[in-house]
């Protein structure tokens, strides 16, 4: 067996035994750092593919930006887990028509012969030393699906505009600094200095 | 590509031996960071820093490592024990692994990866996982407090460090660090520190708060949260913390040397006389000399500036560095553009 093989073979293994504790584990915040495993298992997955840009993306958007804020709100949540379990028996039903769903779709995609088999997709033949993933990746995006890209930035940049518009309210009774004020304060407006003759002790002779 | 098992068997072992190489000299270097930050923070404040043990105190590090090794962890009562042993880990392996693509000369470089400056991004957000386990399995408000301080903190001054990184691509045009640094030859004024300067000077401060360094090191606080995330820890664990924090700081003086200041470049470069000797030659000293100056920096900061405020940090962050950063991205396209910085030359 090739050594790339193993490689695969384990951090699937890995990945695969992430994304059910994900939905196993009672803790939240336990459920959040194996979904964390989950993403480092599968850019490790990508990185043998040879597409190390989107590998590195992975992990930089996912697991360095996206998951530090889903921790950083959950372990603030006080979640108490009893009353999240009352509705399972209620919700069991949708539940496994989903599922029986989804596993029926994925059987389609595995059993169906010519389709989705080896011989529509076989195994990519390794690039030559000199291909760079990046540049390949820059190249394309930058030349053949330009526009695309670029739509896909403005979606992106209207969708941040509309979140901060969305949940962005002005508070009433928040204090709040000036900045400018405060460095370009002057010393007279601050302090009063007083003149005064110096008075006789009480009750001293 | 090696084929055979024992192929795979010596590439493996050369590329641990090339680790080592790599991995032990920076644990020294951490443990003589900390023996040069109190002696540098001492002879600021006209004392004398470590000089008992050993000549000028120079064993003191090791004696601290000692120390720190021999207590006793001690494991809150209601702690989550798996991640709160897990989180030192956490916070030092990235510390150390970002290393793997640095380049100390023109060759010398474990990883020669095309995609280096983003490992490198990707790994250096990776470091605030640490903090933020740590903070929460220590079953403290204190480390919490810490904890969701120093990541709210790194999350955004990651965004102004990566803009100023987006500056250095433009004007490199790659994200091989090795290209990187061959892209500023030719001299002092050649290196991106002069027409990227505004990005420069962001890099390093977002550098000084992404390491949570003073004057930006309220996760540790001591005066309001008495050592935020690690208040819990000691011993070996609280000792591996401390190993990640200076690791970190390295790495970044290292990253301002690399993205900067030209890394291995000396800057005699293209100067009649001296130039032509070997000060001229780029080498691996020029590298040291300026991570080490930029390490300096660090230190004498700290023995400067009083600690920002909570929401000063954040007003910094967002409504100063990250919209200069947004224009100097701009600027350095247009230099890019006109051919006003000619790429290598």
């Amino acid at each position: 067996m090739p050594i790339t093989e193993i490689v695969f073979y384990m951090f699937s293994l890995v990945l695969v035994a992430a994304a059910v504790a994900v939905i196993t584990v009672r803790n939240p915040v336990n459920a959040a750092l194996f979904l964390v495993l989950a993403f480092f298992s599968s850019a490790a997955i990508w990185m043998l593919l040879e597409v190390e840009f989107l590998a590195i993306i992975l992990i930089l958007v996912y697991v360095g930006a996206v998951m530090v804020l889903f921790l950083f709100v959950i372990m603030m949540l006080d979640i108490n887990l009893a009353p999240m379990q009352e509705g399972f028996i209620n919700y069991l039903p949708v539940g496994i028509t989903v599922a029986v769903v989804m596993a029926l779709e994925l059987m389609v995609v595995v059993w169906s012969k010519g389709r989705f088999d080896e011989t529509a997709f076989p195994v990519p033949p390794p690039h030559p030393d000199t291909y760079s993933n990046t540049k390949a990746l820059g190249e394309l995006l930058f030349t053949n699906y330009l526009l695309a890209f670029e739509l896909a930035g403005v979606i992106l940049l209207v969708a941040i505009i509309a979140a901060i518009a969305l949940t962005h309210r002005q508070r009433t009774g928040s204090k709040r600094q000036n900045p400018s004020m405060q460095v370009r304060v002057q010393r007279d407006e601050r302090v009063r200095l007083v003149k005064m003759d110096p008075e006789p002790r009480q009750g001293s002779q | 590509m090696p084929e055979t098992w024992l192929d795979h068997l010596i590439y493996m072992v050369i590329l641990l031996l090339k680790i080592i190489a790599v991995v032990v000299p920076l644990i020294l270097a951490v443990a003589y960071y900390t023996y040069m930050e109190r002696k540098v923070i001492g002879y600021m404040q006209v004392r004398r820093g470590p000089n008992r043990i050993g000549p000028l105190g120079l064993f003191q590090p090791f004696a601290d490592v000692f120390k720190l090794l021999l207590k006793e962890i001690v494991m809150p009562e209601n702690a989550n024990k798996f991640l709160f042993v897990l989180a030192p880990v956490l916070s030092m392996a990235p510390a150390f692994a970002a290393w793997v693509v640095v380049p100390f000369n023109d060759w010398m470089v474990i990883a020669d990866i095309d995609a280096g400056l983003l490992y490198i991004l990707a790994m250096s957000s990776l470091g605030v996982y640490g903090l933020i386990i740590a903070g929460w399995a220590s079953n403290s408000k204190y480390a919490f407090l810490g904890a969701l301080r120093s990541s709210a903190q790194m999350v955004s001054y990651e965004i102004a460090m990566g803009f100023a990184l987006i500056g250095v691509l433009i004007m490199a045009g790659s994200l091989n660090l090795s290209e990187i640094v061959r892209a500023q030859q030719g001299g002092l004024l050649d290196w991106f520190w002069f027409p990227l300067l505004p990005l420069f000077v962001i890099y390093v401060i977002s550098g000084v708060a992404e390491t949570n360094r003073a004057p930006f090191d309220v996760a540790e606080g001591e005066s309001e949260i008495v050592a935020g995330f690690h208040v819990e820890y000691a011993g070996a664990a609280f000792a591996v913390f401390f190993l990640a924090e200076y690791a970190n700081m390295i790495l970044i003086s290292a990253l301002t040397a690399i993205l900067f200041t030209g890394g291995w470049l000396s800057p005699f470069e293209g100067i009649p006389v001296i130039g032509d000797t070997i000060l001229g030659q780029g080498s691996i000293f020029w590298f040291l000399a300026k991570t080490v100056f930029f390490m300096y920096l660090f230190l004498w900061w700290r023995a400067t500036f009083p600690r920002y405020r909570y929401d000063q940090i954040m007003r910094l962050g967002w409504k100063v560095l990250v919209p200069i950063t947004m224009v100097w991205v701009l600027v350095a396209a247009c230099f890019s553009v006109f051919g006003l910085v000619v790429r290598g030359s």
